[in-house]
């Protein structure tokens, strides 16, 4: 009973610029629920991807022992093939397939060439008794709620006899009686034999159904700790998940007394029909001049929807609240209306929707404001080019020239160039979603300088953030999110880590 | 540190500056390579009458159609879009123009601008479920090419084809510019084609040499002297030898002169204005280009419209050199047009693509029809040697954009 399935010893996996794991290690017991947590970018999700073999054997150093053996995974089908799962926050499923014809995707039931559907049929009734899913096999995925999604998932998994079964944060969309139904179900499977990782931000439930919890910081392995020893509590946990000082990575700062209200928002919900859900209820809060205010909480707790919401990004969103912008109601429609109220965000993601890759770096700092080097439409080039340089030499952007395609650009520079242009609008109000993901330590620093000497001048910022050293470090005041609600707004002075971590996973 | 690039690091090492340039520039000069050997090619299998000045007329004058579909698909392709309605649009419109001219009576300075209001308003329905219900845009025209078809052939129905009797209109498609009242030594030749020529060459050198300038004191990367030169007298050795060619025979016909006006149009837009600018970012990335509070509505509107407009003009030239309305006008330009796009430069994945480039492969595509129509090659063979143009075109497209990454 207590040996061990999985060991993975000495891992460590680079990427360009950043050490995503360090020399981890990490031990799963045979038939245990393992509970594995830590702080966004703590490196869970990519060790499970090494252990899933989304990252092949040779991109990362270390040895994964599977059932006794040493397992080099060439992709997922590997490690598929030897019984481990895994299941994804984003659901892998074809919504427009039935439920049988998805939990035997990829893994059909043959009569020679053909599929043998009654069998399939009959095999996904079985399957689907075993998570206790009452739905008809026949009904197409679409048409099932995200927690019955989870478990046609869990059976898909069950269909290849899995013998380790990994979730990746599985609660995150699910209502309170969806979750605690998986939760149940899981401690079903473990009496069955099947050992289980767990990935969960929700302290709680890591409380109520671990077996061991092993807690990753910074890439590393902080802890193994045993639930039956009476060794696991929040405090506990949340201690080892924050554990570190905030170092002198932050450059000092004033906490003046903040100016006039220049933002406010009140009772703010938005329901995102693509996601179709609610993803803001009733928030409310105030932006000053001269201030920074964080916005902590989880990956997924409606931070970067409440930015887009107010960004007037509405088509993606219907909105109801109030805005309002130096006292007067606003309503912003699209960006272009923010973006003339004073309003400039950062997006959380550079790549994706932050940047033009393919276009060079004095492209993609005017983009925002091209009619301000305009007349009568037709672009001055040499005062683009000047812009440009001038961005370069205050920004300490790093490139050859402003010519250069951004994508060549180190992620830290990138940034840099993402705030330039947005600084460029000459906004009053500046949101940033994450502003520091992904950089360097001293590219940070300069953002963080960069961020003080904007609020000298008047500027008012809000930063969004899942690092809370940089939340304590930078904020003046802190709001925190969870489930598209504000649970709390504290000082920076009276704000703890764990204060906020208690906030974020109530 | 960064002009290091800009001069030559040894004397004498000319031909590395070449093959270095020619490398990392090998997307861009593509086309204008391939242009080159195709027209070297025939040259040689047809004993020379493919570079006759009466076969270089007609070969731009065959150009015009597809070359100014071509200018707008670009930007269709630009922005991640497609419109397959353009072909039997122009060849609809061009009807309507006839009709207009024919049967209603009247005037062409009235009619053009008529039927390329017509062709904007057309493109910009097409446009509508594409931009305001996000309906794919392959669809969206496809079902403009259909309805488009049974307009045509709705409006030829009981006439069949529109004979055009105005020499106005005709004249487009057919007609040269006016010479200059010059004697002596200018007798035989059309001086003010060769006048424009010059004026051309003498404009791109002194636009190049300016930006060139430029470049340098912004400290950004320039060609090599000894290239710079090079490419100077290479252009300026095309564009005075193409002059020369047709100076000697009517001139510049006013389809060329059409052709030549919405290509400078379109590449000021394109290259300089605001609007050119947000148009390549909608196609760069339309979610950043959204949120850097560009509409990527309006812009699909626009260059919609303008594809529809340009379809009107594309129309108007077809029934203009064939001096009627068919009731097939119009069959394939779309996928000409689509295909000398291509052929250009434009990429697929959106946000890169240039108009000047599209014109080179409107050109390399009708070379290929006329230089294998020279040499009795069967349509057949035909559509079996541009259809191995085109893929190969794109597959060197992609392949040298992945070598770039």
């Amino acid at each position: 009973m207590t040996t061990a399935i999985l060991e993975m010893r000495g891992i460590t996996k680079e990427f360009p610029g950043v050490k995503a794991l360090n020399n981890v290690t990490f031990s799963v017991k045979r038939g245990e629920i393992h509970c594995l947590v830590g702080e966004n970018g703590a490196g869970k999700s990519t060790l499970m991807k090494v252990l899933s073999g989304v990252y092949p054997h040779g991109s990362y150093t270390g040895e994964i022992g599977f059932a006794g053996q040493v397992q080099q995974f060439r992709g997922i089908r590997d490690s598929e093939r030897v019984g481990i799962a895994i299941i994804y926050q984003e659901l892998a499923l074809v919504p427009e397939l039935t439920v049988y014809e998805n939990i035997f995707l990829g893994n059909e039931v043959r009569k020679g060439a053909l599929i043998d559907w009654n069998e399939t049929i009959k095999r996904a009734t079985q399957m689907l008794a075993k998570v206790r899913l009452d739905v008809n096999p026949e009904a197409k995925i679409k048409d099932l709620g995200v927690g019955k999604q989870q478990l046609v998932e869990i059976a898909k998994a069950l269909s290849r006899d899995v013998k380790l079964l990994i979730l990746d944060e599985p609660t995150a969309a699910l209502n309170e009686d969806d979750s605690a139904n998986l939760l149940d179900l899981l401690r079903g499977l473990r009496d069955q034999g099947v050992t289980c990782i767990l990935i969960s931000h929700k302290l709680k439930e890591v409380i109520a159904i671990a077996d061991s919890v092993t807690v990753l910081r910074d890439g590393q392995t902080i802890c193994t700790l045993d639930a039956h020893e009476g060794e696991v509590s929040e405090p506990v946990l949340i201690k080892h998940m924050v554990g570190r000082e905030i170092e002198q990575i932050y450059p000092p700062r004033e906490h003046k007394q903040p100016g006039e209200v220049v933002l406010q928002v009140r009772d703010w919900s938005a329901y995102s029909p693509s996601l179709g859900r609610q993803v803001l209820r009733n928030v409310s809060f105030t932006l000053r001049k001269g201030e920074i205010v964080g916005f902590a909480g989880l990956m997924g707790s409606g931070r970067t929807e409440l930015a887009l919401s107010i960004f007037g990004n509405s088509p993606h969103y219907r909105i109801e609240g109030e805005l309002q912008v130096k006292g007067k109601p606003c309503q912003l429609r699209r960006p272009s209306d923010a973006i003339a109220a004073g309003i400039a965000y950062v997006t959380e993601d550079r790549k994706g929707n932050g940047l033009i890759l393919i276009q060079d770096v004095k492209q993609n700092i005017t983009l925002a404001n091209l009619r301000a080097l305009a007349q009568r439409t037709v672009i001055d080039a040499n005062a683009e080019v000047k812009i440009a340089n001038e961005y370069r030499t205050t920004m300490n952007i790093k490139t050859p020239s402003v010519e250069q395609r951004i994508s060549n650009l180190s992620g830290g520079n990138q940034q840099k160039v993402c705030l330039s242009k947005w600084l460029f609008v000459k906004p009053d109000v500046l949101i940033l979603d994450e502003p520091t993901r992904g950089i360097d330590v001293g590219a940070k620093y300069e953002i963080y300088t960069l961020m003080n000497s904007l609020v000298d001048q008047g500027m008012s910022i809000i930063m969004i953030s899942s690092e809370l050293p940089e939340v304590l470090g930078m904020s003046d005041r802190v709001y925190v999110v969870a489930s598209g609600r504000i649970t709390g707004e504290l000082l920076v002075t009276e704000a703890t880590p764990e204060k906020i971590m208690e906030l974020a996973t109530n | 540190m960064m002009s290091g690039k800009t001069e030559a690091q040894t004397p004498g090492s000319f031909l590395q500056d070449l093959s270095k340039v020619l490398r990392q520039n090998i997307r861009d000069y593509g086309m204008y390579i391939a242009l080159f050997v195709i027209m070297v090619i025939f040259a040689i299998t047809t004993n020379g009458i493919f570079l006759s000045p009466r076969n270089l007329s007609n070969l731009l004058n065959q150009t015009g159609y597809i070359a100014v579909l071509a200018v707008g698909m670009t930007l269709v392709i630009v922005i991640r879009h497609i419109d397959l309605s353009v072909g039997f649009l122009a060849g609809f419109l061009g009807a309507v123009a006839a009709i207009a001219l024919v049967q209603w009576g009247l005037p062409t300075f009235f009619v053009i601008p008529m039927v390329l209001g017509l062709g904007a308003l057309a493109g910009l329905i097409t446009a509508f479920p594409i931009a305001q219900l996000g309906i794919p845009s392959f669809v969206a025209s496809l079902a403009g090419w259909l309805i488009y078809r049974g307009m045509l052939q709705l409006a030829t129905e009981g006439t069949g084809t529109i004979i055009i009797p105005d020499a106005a209109f005709n004249a487009i498609g057919n007609g040269f510019i006016p010479d200059l009242p010059l004697g002596g030594p200018f007798e035989q030749i059309h001086s003010l084609t060769l006048l424009l020529g010059i004026i051309a060459i003498g404009l791109f050198i002194y636009n190049e040499l300016i930006s060139r300038k430029k470049k340098i004191v912004y400290g950004f990367e320039v060609l090599p002297n000894a290239i710079f030169i090079l490419k100077l007298l290479f252009i300026s050795g095309i564009v005075g030898w193409i002059t020369w060619v047709l100076a000697n025979f009517n001139g510049l016909s006013w389809t060329v002169v059409v052709m030549l006006l919405v290509v400078g149009i379109y590449h000021f837009v394109t290259t300089r204005t605001v609007l050119g600018r947000h148009i390549y970012a909608v196609g760069g990335n339309p979610e950043a280009a959204e949120l850097s509070g560009i509409s990527v509505k309006r812009i699909t509107y626009i260059v919609f419209g303008s594809m529809g407009m340009l379809s009107a003009l594309s129309g108007i030239l077809f029934a203009s050199r064939l001096q009627s309305a068919t009731t097939t006008a119009g069959t394939l330009f779309e996928l000409d047009a689509i295909a000398a796009a291509y052929v250009g430069g434009v990429s697929a994945a959106g946000g890169v693509g240039r108009v000047t480039g599209s014109i080179i492969g409107a050109l390399v595509m009708t070379s290929l029809t006329s230089g294998m129509n020279l040499m009795g090659v069967g349509i057949a063979y035909q559509y079996i040697v541009r259809g191995v143009v085109l893929a190969a075109a794109v597959i060197f497209d992609v392949a040298t954009r992945r070598a770039a990454r």
